[in-house]
């Protein structure tokens, strides 16, 4: 590693990206830690492939500034300490397994002493072991996502940017990429991972960027993001009087059954459970920790949306 | 690019691109000795003169390679389109581009790659067909070398103008349009012949300016010149020059050095403004 590991990992600043009429990133701005495991979420159409693409240079933008690993956006030589898997994977279908890593090795220059190795570990790393020496034409979706993982990882890259990387796998193989993915951040990597899978992120990720129409909505650990202090709560037969009667411990919400409450002190849910039990109600479920991303998302989304419309 | 030079020939010969080719060469060999054969049979029981039989097999030959001329005008197509455009529509591009490698890079490996196939492709049938003719009609063309060498560029010539399409093109319209712009080509030489005949200098001066737009006909006349035999231009230059000139398949002296030599230099050209445009371009 060089003396530039003080610089971000990752920094975009007020980046526009348009293809014809269409604006897929709208003055985003972004940084991310070196040694970070941020989740890029956002629905389709947000800009994640787009913002991707740019940190390799593959598409460029049309004002903004950024710089990946301390060099400028799309650096040959930095491209080089960059693993990728993009959105649409596909690799030759004609070449094995094990030939697509070696292009790879050759294609990301590293050294021939080091290549042998690095093929096996990747291999090894995505449970393709047994399967190396097979045509990647006769592959699975899945197993050419694993392929694809194994690409980005050769080499022990500084960046790891995967671009849905679960999308083609089953559940095992998503415990898989979890697994990896955390292997790769505790040797020192940075990994950016995109996703519209919110629990994959959730499980994963130590920081999560929302985009939304091109521009970064909201960013920060998933604790500061989703209001931890809070419960949610399944309940029957709670008349208004005593739905009324839980504001006094904050702001409340209803979704079918269950109730949240939010920003409340974790000591003081027995005296909820009470308050509901005293007014008539039946308790099924507890849940302490607030609202879940999922629930953050939609709220976040749909706020931006309501911001986007109030535009004359 | 030597890594995607290599990479494109494994995967010509692993698609079974090669094979075909190989396999096609050796029934069209086949399927011209044996036509010569019967001609050349024929013509001796009749009691032709040896003299005749060979002017005659002469232009057989030169109507074989004008075949054979097209057949690699769509091979050019077909393996040049798909070499960056189709690694662009299916994706398998993207992995490799995020690589630290210029896309020129990969441009000129592709070039390199098909070039390697497309000629090997040529100078194989080319000489097979050449020799095969030698074997049953004892007729050997003044230059086959010569010949073949520009069969080869006018198929690199093809090679380029699509791949460079493709850079920057659907994949079928690519190899679509290279197609086209190899039949206007030929007609353009055509009609650059008709219009000295005719004495139309405007249609002269379009068609001589098309030629050099696209090199494929000039190149063609190359291919002809070494096919043809000495007696048959000493018979045309005794009659009418000019009309022979119109004739696409007659030719009394090879390209200017001129003429090869930007043929050379257009490549490059094409090449780099691909390479150019195709650094530009979003993925």
């Amino acid at each position: 590693m060089t003396a530039s590991v003080s610089t971000p990992a990752i920094e975009l600043d007020g980046i526009v990206k348009t293809y014809g009429r269409t604006t897929a990133l709208d003055g985003l701005s972004l940084q991310v830690g070196r040694g970070e495991l941020v989740g890029l979420l956002g629905p389709n159409g947000a800009g994640k492939t787009t913002a991707v693409k740019l940190l390799l240079g593959l598409t460029r933008p049309n004002r903004g500034q950024g710089r990946v690993l301390g060099a400028p956006l799309g650096d040959r030589a930095t491209r080089g300490r960059i693993g990728y898997l993009p959105e649409l994977f596909r690799y030759q279908p004609y070449l094995r397994a094990r030939e697509v890593l070696r292009l790879h090795t050759e294609l990301a220059r590293v050294p021939t002493a080091r290549r042998a190795a690095a093929i096996e570990d990747a291999l090894a790393l995505v449970g393709l072991g047994d399967r190396a020496d097979d045509p990647v034409g006769g592959f699975s979706k899945g197993m050419q996502q694993r392929l694809g993982l194994g690409v980005a990882l050769l080499g022990e890259p500084e960046l790891i940017l995967l671009d849905e990387p679960t999308s083609a796998l089953d559940p095992i193989g998503r415990t898989d990429v979890r697994t990896i993915v955390r292997r790769a951040r505790d040797r020192g990597a940075t990994v950016v991972l995109n996703s519209h899978l919110l629990t994959e992120v959730e499980r994963v990720c130590d920081r999560v960027v929302i985009l939304h129409r091109g521009r970064a909505i909201a960013s920060g650990a998933l604790d500061e993001i989703v209001a931890r202090d809070g419960v949610r709560i399944r309940v029957t037969d709670l008349d208004a009087n005593g739905r009324e009667a839980l504001r006094t411990f904050g702001p409340t919400g209803a979704d079918g059954e269950w109730l949240t409450i939010d920003g409340v002190d974790p000591a003081r849910i027995p005296d909820i459970v009470a308050s509901i039990v005293a007014s008539g109600g039946r308790v099924h479920a507890v849940e302490p920790g607030g609202g879940s991303l999922e629930a953050r998302f939609l709220e976040l989304i749909a706020g931006a949306g309501s911001v986007e419309s109030d535009r004359p | 690019m030597i890594v995607i030079a290599r990479l494109t020939i494994r995967e010509l010969v692993r698609r079974r691109v090669v094979f075909v080719l190989m396999a096609l060469s050796i029934v069209s060999v086949v399927l011209v000795g044996w036509g010569l054969e019967r001609l050349v049979s024929i013509a001796r029981a009749d009691g032709s003169a040896e003299i005749r039989i060979q002017i005659g097999v002469s232009q057989v030959l030169i109507l074989v390679a004008f075949m054979f001329s097209f057949v690699l005008a769509m091979t050019a197509a077909f393996v040049g389109a798909p070499a960056i455009g189709g690694d662009l529509e299916s994706g398998v591009a993207l992995a490799m581009l995020a690589r630290p490698i210029r896309r020129a890079e990969v441009l000129l490996g592709r070039w390199l790659g098909c070039a390697c196939v497309v000629v090997a492709y040529t100078v194989l049938s080319g000489l097979l067909a050449i020799w095969a003719a030698l074997l049953v009609s004892g007729y050997g063309p003044p230059e086959p070398v010569l010949a073949v060498a520009f069969l080869a560029a006018q198929s690199l010539v093809l090679l380029t103008l699509t791949l460079a399409l493709g850079s920057v093109l659907p994949s079928i319209a690519a190899g679509a349009i290279a197609v086209v712009a190899f039949g206007l080509g030929w007609m353009a030489g055509v009609m650059a012949g008709v219009a000295a005949v005719l004495g139309v200098q405007l249609l002269g001066q379009v068609a001589e300016v098309s030629r050099w737009i696209l090199p494929s006909d000039g190149l063609w006349r190359g291919v002809v010149y070494g096919l043809e035999p000495p007696i048959v231009v000493l018979i045309a230059a005794g009659r009418a020059p000019e009309i022979a000139s119109a004739n696409p398949f007659y030719a009394s002296a090879p390209p200017p050095l001129a003429f090869v030599a930007w043929s050379v230099i257009w490549v490059g050209l094409v090449l780099g403004v691909a390479a150019w445009w195709f650094e530009q371009r979003d993925l």
